[in-house]
């Protein structure tokens, strides 16, 4: 759940915030010595808790089918352009509403990576692959399963919706064939 | 419209600056430019500041700075173009002075990343690709990014390990020579491939550094640029390009589109021979904020063929004496990369180059043309600014 992986992430930032408190308490202001110079540091009172509300109305027929297992991208009637990451405005023809066509098959990894040092909101993930997969005229990227040492440039790959855990949220990812 | 000089150049040092706030570490590039120049803050009719922020606490740096460096109350913006936001502040300030909207104008670039702990940082650069589609659902970072081109590279021309650690170890070389530099020290080919893995095939020593840093130019019109100094660098020519946030909108993974073309552009304006522009330009700055990134650098500015970069990084056919020294301040990798700062520190080194006052005479290049070239990519070929500067006035 969102609020677990929270609550683990919250934790180390109470135990850095009680430090601070007792600073303050102690000495009257928030500073501290950084510990390789003993340079004098204010540390921040005031937190910032940023998460965005990203509007998807547009797009709101990708969700739908994701959940149904489909991977959606747009395609623009009128130029033939295919849009993955999906939208619903072709600016080339500056039309709208346009028609949706899931990616199917199997497509090829073009590129990869192993992400090893990784940000703290994916900090309670085991290193994960990510790569980029071409399918017809769309690239996807996501992340790849599949043992390590069979993950190549070339490989062959499809797509699968499933859950994210331990968000729980559903998504797609690229799996060896 | 009038040509353009650097009358002035300031550099801070780069690296975990904690004992300045911002403000202060802008200033200390800010009066170096002023007292090498000879001009006061009055006489700097706009000024634009290159910072992406968002580590650091102060929201309008622009304002904080002007405010402190006493430059209000002249005309400012904060200018943002990821990586590249110090040649964007460069470019804005050029063109205010071209113009004819200003006689004199500041190009100042800062950066404060040690204002928020590491993986915050980690995490806020990599939001930078395409936030929703990449970072949201699939953690890209930013190393992450540049190993997806790494990857793509090895498998198409053979790149290996090692060719990636002789340009981390020659950045390290020049940076060991440079007092303005984030590491100071030379690493060798063994502590390399022993550096830990950050994004496969990338590791820690093909990173650039999490840095703090500033540096600061005072460009000013032809006619005015002559009262002020005898030896003008003028900006020669620019060229600008911008590409997908997204990579998998992208079509190769070995050359980044918009830095080809913003070559091509600068090359064009400065009627430089297409073929071999190595041959006219006699010192080059490239982003190497990860080595893969200096080979492809090579290959988009036409120092080599495609596929040919990497026989540059074995022959170090880019160092002083080599077909064209690349980097001899230390490069983005070993002086550092403080992202609104870096575009102005290239203009600044290469300024200095110029004029034959590198800080240590193991890197400076031999100056035949009087020319040297900035590339400065953001984000992983978002935006992509290549810059020529010249000792020969434009149109001569
Ligand atoms: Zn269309």
């Amino acid at each position: 759940m969102i609020s677990d992986v929270r609550d683990a992430k919250q934790k180390e930032i109470a135990e850095v915030l009680k430090q601070l408190d007792m600073l303050t308490k102690m000495t009257g202001l928030p500073i501290y010595p950084e510990p390789k110079t003993g340079n004098p540091l204010w540390s921040d009172v005031r937190e910032l808790d940023l998460r965005y509300q990203i509007p998807v109305k547009k797009i709101s027929k990708f969700f739908d089918e994701l959940k149904k297992g489909k991977v959606l991208a747009t395609r623009c009637s009128k130029c033939g352009t295919v849009y993955f990451p999906p939208q619903d405005d072709c600016p080339k023809c500056k039309t709208s509403n346009l028609e949706w066509k899931e990616i199917q098959g199997e497509g090829e990894i073009l590129t990869f990576t192993v992400i090893s040092v990784k940000p703290p909101s994916f900090a309670h993930y085991p290193d994960y692959v990510v790569g980029i997969a071409r399918f017809g005229d769309v690239n996807v990227t996501a992340w790849v399963d599949g043992p390590r040492e069979k993950i190549k440039v070339g490989s062959r790959v499809k797509l699968d919706v499933s859950k994210r855990e331990p968000e729980g949220y559903i998504t797609y990812r690229l799996i060896l064939v | 419209m009038t040509n353009v000089a650097i009358i002035g150049t300031g550099h801070s040092k780069f690296g975990s600056r904690t004992d300045v706030n911002l403000q202060e570490l802008a200033w200390e590039a800010v009066k170096q430019a002023l007292e090498e120049a000879n001009v006061e803050q009055k006489d700097i009719q706009y000024f634009s500041v290159g910072n992406v922020g968002t580590w650091s606490a102060e929201p309008l740096p622009a304002v904080v700075i002007g405010e402190y460096c006493n430059l209000a109350p002249s005309g400012t913006m904060r200018v943002e173009a990821a990586c590249a936001s110090g040649s964007a502040a460069l470019r804005d300030a050029y063109l205010a002075v071209k113009s004819g909207e200003a006689d004199i104008a500041m190009a100042i670039g800062v950066e404060q990343m040690h204002q928020s702990p590491n993986p915050t940082v980690v995490e806020m650069i990599g939001r930078a690709g395409n936030y929703f589609w990449e970072f949201e659902n699939f953690g890209l970072t930013f190393p992450g990014y540049y190993a997806l081109y790494a990857t793509a590279y090895m498998n198409k021309y053979g790149l290996k390990e090692e060719d990636l650690g002789k340009i981390a170890i020659k950045a390290h070389h020049y940076g060991a020579l440079n007092p303005y530099a984030h590491f100071q020290k030379e690493i060798t080919m063994e502590e390399y491939l022993k550096s830990r893995p950050v994004a496969w095939p990338l590791k820690l020593l093909d990173s650039s550094p999490i840095t703090d840093g500033a540096a600061a130019v005072i460009l000013a019109s032809e006619e005015v640029a002559n009262k002020y100094t005898d030896s003008p660098v003028w900006i020669e020519a620019q060229g600008v390009g911008s590409g997908t946030a997204n990579l998998s909108r992208r079509t190769d993974f070995t050359t980044i589109d918009a830095a080809r073309m913003a070559a091509e552009q600068a090359y064009r304006r400065a009627k430089i021979n297409l073929d071999s522009p190595w041959k006219e330009i006699d010192v080059a700055d490239v982003h190497d904020c990860f080595t893969i990134a200096e080979i492809v650098a090579y290959e988009d500015l036409r120092f080599a063929k495609r596929g040919e970069g990497l026989t540059l990084a074995r022959e170090d056919q880019t160092y002083i004496g080599g077909r064209i020294p690349v980097n001899v301040d230390g490069g983005l990798k070993a002086k550092g990369h403080p992202i609104g700062a870096t575009g102005v520190s290239m203009a600044v080194s290469l300024t200095r180059q110029l004029l034959y006052r590198a800080p240590n005479k193991g890197m400076q290049a031999e100056i035949r043309n009087g020319r040297a070239l900035a590339h400065n990519v953001g984000g992983t070929g978002h935006y992509a600014y290549v810059t020529l500067f010249s000792t020969r006035r434009p149109g001569l």
